[in-house]
């Protein structure tokens, strides 16, 4: 036997091996895959489809209705002044909320990382607690703290002779939600970058002891860098979460005036959606929405990974 | 933060699923059994009735105890909206709808207009016109010949005010606006953190019954042409808009909205010291102001115009029959028994304390005042004389769009506090109205 075929031989076996295994992970994947194909691929698709229709009554109580295709008419429409001004509210919120909530974050990561911290474990579920209240509930429980009349830092304030500021008015209201977002996202953020500084093995800062650095030059010369990966995908997961904010602004909007039906672009979905039972024009928004998420993600990441991961290679 | 991912999930999750349950029924809407009159008490008709009110259980126990022939079953509903989502399924679906069903009267137009109801005009309906106020009946006539539905109860607004605030400020109960207007300046000048009312911008109802007092016509329905005419930007909602955007503009009401925590808190201590409300407001105010009971009183709206009285609604709802019942004539004896006879006028105020729409059965029933008001024994006298003279006024079928547009506009002008953006906020609300007629495919006359 030549040792040429005594590779062809082997190759034909684990050629067959092959097969079997692919078959198998087919099978394995199956569950998830059809999920897929029912809860996500078919409502995407269907949101797509139905986003290029419309339907048409007519008479005077709209005794026939019918569906009709209408093209990218209700893309089109989608791009009103509301959306657009929606998006411009959403992006300033996002510069409040993604900076402080990441910086916060990265700030309490790093004290708990650092070996003189006391109570740890303690600090970490209070910073990550209220992570744990839904959205909802969070927006509920500040919308009480920012109302005037029943707010007890209003109370103290007031006791003080001084008038509290109203912080569900006009000017500051975005901070006002961008707070709710940053208190119930910090603790999660937080434990993500701490987890990726708990995997730094410990003879590189001897190493760096050693030649001299201080706690403060480690932290910023040695973790930072290190931990930049995890900071990206916080970063990055933080972006995505502001375009779709919807639960606080929500909660909050029966509080005050000053929070209209399409403050962010998801309610303007909603209210078309559901109270204004447009779901043509809804789902247009919708991949407006999607489309854009998807593009500023990819650019993003194209722009990040040269700098943040292109080292590592070099 | 991540909630807010999931929320978007759920959101698309549900406009799709929505969606394929309009899409799939949009071609069969239409009534599937021919209507029958064949039924006795060996044989019954057999309905069922879609309610939101509560203890309705009760109220219909009574009439199947005394008709054999027709069996009624309430089948308990969450509210209002959720009822017609889950209703307007059914009609879609072909099937599934009950006979008889609940509805608020701004959503009678959208359900006509999804063919959804029984024409009860062509099973004698017509002749209970006379039960009602002229107004409430052209609530469920939508302007036209037909009837869709039979009003049960109706939220005729009032004007509620603390009677020992008045007093001692010397200031007479206002009878016109314009006393309104000077009373409300009065009392906030007595103490600048109190004020007689609030202009609230999430309460599209409310700003709708007194336009509706004011006699403006938001819908109104062209039979000629088929068409539909839109005046909410007319002069008399100018009025009102001016009106209230004038004594925020002043400062001496308040400009935040209703049903917030910080304004139930203003009522029960004394910073809110009138509302401007309806016929159910005892209910609101037991609940959320219990500190204040015995000081607050009952009077008819302020006028427009003192020498010719009128009162709007805000709230209230009618029973109608499905298009997909099989027995729409046993079905409107059974309203008609449910929303104009006394014994079940009683039991509905007893039982689910509702003001009657029926003047006859109102009368009969409500002789006393709610606990709330022991302290004024003519609370129903008051409130009868706003219901005589509720202004006729039509619902379009976008009242949801319009409301929605309402609190968006008027929320900024009620910020901005000033006249002319309250002006431009009912020009916006027009706008946005007669749009979404248009793209819907219904003829806007101009």
């Amino acid at each position: 036997m030549s040792t040429a075929t005594v590779v062809r031989a082997k190759s034909r076996r684990s050629n067959s091996n092959t097969k079997t295994q692919t078959r198998a992970a087919w099978f394995m994947i199956a569950p998830a895959f059809v999920l897929f194909l029912l809860f996500m691929a078919a409502p995407i698709f269907y949101t797509l489809f139905i986003s290029f229709q419309r339907t048409k009554v007519s008479g005077l109580f709209g005794g026939t209705r019918e569906t009709i295709w209408v093209g990218f008419q209700n893309y089109v429409n989608s791009f009103d002044s509301e959306f657009l001004a929606s998006v411009v509210r959403v992006l300033g919120y996002g510069c409040i909320l993604v900076p402080v909530m990441l910086g916060l974050a990265l700030t309490f990561a790093l004290l708990l990382d650092s070996p003189r911290t006391r109570s740890k474990t303690f600090s970490r579920v209070a910073i990550f607690l209220p992570f744990a209240v839904p959205a909802v509930i969070s927006s509920l429980l500040w919308g009480f703290l920012y109302l005037p009349s029943v707010s007890p830092f209003s109370y103290i304030l007031n006791t003080f002779g001084i008038q509290s500021p109203n912080v569900l008015g006009p000017d500051v209201i975005t901070f006002a939600i961008a707070n709710i977002g940053i208190w119930g996202g910090t603790g999660f953020n937080m434990i993500v970058i701490y987890t990726s500084l708990k995997a730094i093995p410990s003879d590189i800062y001897e190493a760096a002891r050693i030649d001299g650095c201080s706690e403060r030059q480690i932290a910023l010369r040695i973790k930072i860098p290190i931990v930049m990966p995890a900071i990206i995908m916080t970063f990055l997961f933080s972006m995505i979460a502001t375009l779709q904010v919807f639960a606080e602004p929500m909660t909050l909007k029966p509080m005050t005036n000053t929070i209209s039906s399409t403050w962010s672009p998801l309610m303007k979905i909603y209210r078309d959606a559901f109270q204004n039972s447009d779901i043509y024009s809804a789902a247009a928004t919708s991949v407006i929405v999607a489309v854009g998420t998807l593009a500023i993600s990819y650019f993003f990441l194209a722009v990040v990974q040269k700098r943040a991961f292109g080292q590592e290679e070099r | 933060m991540h909630q807010g991912l999931r929320t978007t999930m759920a959101a698309v999750v549900t406009t799709i699923a929505l969606a394929t349950a309009g899409c799939s029924g949009a071609a069969t809407t239409s009534s599937n059994a021919a209507p029958s009159e064949d039924y006795s008490a060996t044989n019954p008709a057999n309905i069922t009735f879609w309610s939101w009110v509560p203890n309705i259980d009760k109220v219909v126990d009574l009439w199947n105890a005394d008709h054999p022939e027709i069996k009624v079953t309430v089948q308990k509903q969450d509210g209002g909206d959720a009822l017609v989502t889950k209703y307007l399924t059914a009609i879609e679906g072909g099937s599934g709808a009950p006979d008889v069903v609940q509805a608020e009267y701004q959503k009678l137009p959208t359900l006509v207009s999804k063919n959804a109801l029984a024409d009860l005009a062509t099973v004698g309906a017509a002749d209970l016109q006379s039960q009602f106020a002229a107004g409430t009946w052209s609530s469920v006539t939508l302007g036209t010949s037909s009837v869709y539905a039979i009003p049960q109860d109706s939220g005729p607004m009032a004007f509620y005010y603390r009677a020992d605030v008045f007093e001692k400020l010397g200031i007479a109960v206002p009878t016109t606006w314009d006393e309104y207007a000077a009373a409300a300046k009065k009392i906030h000048e007595a103490d600048p953190t109190t004020y007689l009312g609030t202009f609230s911008s999430v309460d599209a109802g409310s700003f709708a019954g007194l336009s509706q007092q004011a006699g403006a016509q938001w819908w109104s329905v062209d039979n000629s042409n088929q068409s539909w005419g839109v005046g909410i930007d007319s002069e008399a909602t100018q009025k009102v808009a001016s009106f209230w955007g004038d004594l925020v503009e002043q400062g001496v009401i308040d400009n935040q909205p209703q049903y917030t925590t910080a304004w139930f808190k203003a009522l029960n201590t004394g910073k809110q010291v009138g509302w401007v409300s309806a016929a159910w407001a005892p209910g609101v105010l037991s609940g959320n102001a219990a500190a204040t009971q015995g000081k607050w009183k009952v009077a008819t709206l302020p006028q427009w115009d003192a020498s010719a009285p009128a009162s709007g609604n805000w709230g209230g709802s009618a029973v109608a029959v499905s298009s997909q019942s099989k027995y729409p004539g046993a079905a409107l004896k059974f309203i008609t028994w449910l929303n104009t006879s006394t014994d079940a006028a009683q039991a509905l105020v007893d039982e689910g304390g509702i003001y009657p729409a029926a003047t006859a059965a109102a009368a009969a029933t409500l002789t006393e005042a709610p606990e709330y008001f022991s302290n004024q024994p003519d609370f129903y006298d008051v409130i009868a004389k706003s219901a005589e003279t509720v202004a006729p006024f039509t619902f379009g079928p976008n009242v949801n769009v319009a409301y929605q547009a309402f609190s968006d506009a008027f929320g900024k002008a009620a910020e901005a506090k000033t006249t002319s953006a309250f002006l431009s906020a009912l020009t916006a609300m027009q706008e946005k109205t007669v749009t979404d007629l248009k793209n819907q495919g219904f003829t806007v006359s101009e």
